[in-house]
């Protein structure tokens, strides 16, 4: 059994209680499913003083549509969201990804809130305490020196969570809470391009909701990614599309990556394919560009070079297949 | 900080003290004695661990006691009756889906959740329900079948 450090565990049950819970102590730390938080603290990554379980909200628990837009609460379950007709039947890609997160287990009680939040992962950083000692720690969490990119002061552990492109192609937006009260951004706004700190939130802000608009009319959407194990691993590169054709010609068409950078994101550049048809050569460009667009490191045991290729072959097969259907 | 954890623990309704940083499975293994529930690889990766809480599978090495106030915690050892195998635990003895076993409590226990479920699972669904175990020995392939065996004898 590996170490666990003291803590207060408290299981608040409102929003506002669990803010006021946080408030104040840079230690503290928000706990819903634990799949990706206990294994962090478990390892000595985290070391909280107290963990606010916001399982037993019940605000945070509802998957609401209104008006033709999905509202998903922070603590749905990835399977509860996966398993919605009605979510599958509209967006797709968030459905899809949701079904593709870790193992069934993991998404039988892993929340939405908790992978837009992930953790950046890396090959120097996701390890036990002795292995990362051994290795003077790493520039993300108490070392001095990135094994990544050893020259350097920026870190470079990805961000890996399988539910954001879905939700970033659809324009999302997350409602946020904490001290200074609620306020909602775009999904695109949460994350920063810095592996140490790539989350936009406010000391002691959790997100509450991500909110996703109805997508255009015709849209179709999908979710693709590339891992060691089939059945139960991180993306080394995963790929969320969205397609709206008319009489062959692509009207709309929208990609974004994750697993790939410290920052998951839209790709830029594609909107010259509108209004043509998605042929071969305009796929090659579309895969071009996310490849020029992704910046995988060696923070996998997967080269970056195939980690590069992969990640535009997935956008290429999922465009295509999107335009075709 | 120590919390009074109240559930139903295999059936019985249970109260124990526990400090807040202790894992499920330590409560389960060394708390309550229940040492049917294995710890693999510490992280959530393999399996071993895999419990029912209120009917869905949950790895107990990464679920806090304390935060299972209030459950129904469903393990390895509930499934018996009277000293006679479940439907499933048989299939797999029968079917040769247990070698070293290691594996074999959280893998039965993911089938139970599955099963439950979903009681007519075709290949496809038993392969994406087991996905979350990892076993050594079998290669899979008699852990299927005895999880279709199971289900062909509890859903006809």
């Amino acid at each position: 059994m590996e170490y666990m450090p003291a803590f207060r565990l408290h299981r608040p049950a409102s929003v506002e209680e669990a803010v006021a819970l946080a408030a104040g102590d840079p230690a503290v730390r928000f706990l819903a499913g634990g799949t990706d938080m206990v294994v962090n603290i478990r390892r000595g990554i985290e070391r909280p003083t107290a963990l606010v379980d916001l399982s037993a909200i019940p605000e945070l628990g509802a998957i609401d549509i209104d008006s033709g837009a999905l509202r998903i609460g922070a603590a749905v379950t990835l399977a509860r969201l996966a398993a919605d007709p009605r979510v599958a039947a509209v967006w797709t890609a968030v459905a899809e990804a949701a079904g593709s997160v870790a193992g069934p287990t993991h998404r039988a009680y892993g929340t939405v809130g908790g992978n837009l939040c992930l953790d950046t992962r890396c090959l120097y950083y996701n390890q036990s305490e002795w292995w990362r000692s051994s290795n003077d720690y790493c520039l993300k969490h108490r070392g001095s020196v990135c094994h990544v990119a050893p020259g350097g002061k920026q870190c470079f552990a990805v961000f890996s969570g399988d539910l954001t492109p879905g939700l970033l192609i659809h324009d999302a937006t997350v409602d946020l809470v904490g001290p200074g009260g609620r306020r909602t951004i775009p999904l695109g706004d949460l994350y920063r391009d810095d592996g140490m700190d790539h989350l936009a939130l406010a000391a002691g802000e959790m997100v509450a909701a991500v909110r996703v608009p109805a997508p255009p009319r015709g849209a179709r959407s999908g979710y693709l990614k590339s891992r060691v194990r089939g059945s139960i691993d991180f993306p080394l590169a995963g790929v969320a599309a969205l397609v709206v054709s008319s009489d062959g010609l692509a009207t709309d068409i929208r990609v974004a990556v994750t697993g790939v950078n410290p920052r998951p994101h839209r790709i830029r550049g594609i909107d010259v394919h509108r209004g043509h048809a998605l042929d071969d050569n305009a796929l090659d460009a579309i895969r071009e560009a996310v490849r020029t667009q992704a910046k995988p490191m060696k923070t996998t045991t997967v080269a970056p070079w195939y980690r590069r290729r992969v990640v535009g072959a997935l956008a290429r097969r999922l465009v295509a297949r999107l335009a075709s259907s | 900080m120590k919390t009074v954890l109240s559930l139903r623990l295999n059936g019985r309704p249970r109260d124990d003290v526990v400090p807040d940083n202790l894992l499920l499975v330590d409560y389960l293994r060394e708390a309550v004695g229940l040492t049917g529930t294995k710890i693999g690889c510490d992280g959530g990766e393999c399996g071993c661990c895999t419990v029912l809480i209120d009917g869905r599978p949950r790895h107990a090495c990464l679920t806090l006691a304390a935060a299972c106030q209030g459950t129904v915690v469903e393990t390895i050892e509930a499934l018996e009756t009277g000293g006679r195998l479940s439907a499933i635990q048989r299939a797999f003895h029968e079917k040769l889906g247990a070698q070293c076993g290691f594996c074999t409590p959280g893998m039965v226990m993911a089938a139970e959740g599955l099963l439950r479920a979903n009681p007519r699972p075709n290949e496809a669904d038993i392969r994406d329900g087991m996905a979350a175990n990892i076993c050594r020995c079998t290669g899979y392939v008699k852990i299927i079948e005895a999880v279709e065996a199971a289900a062909r004898e509890i859903a006809p």
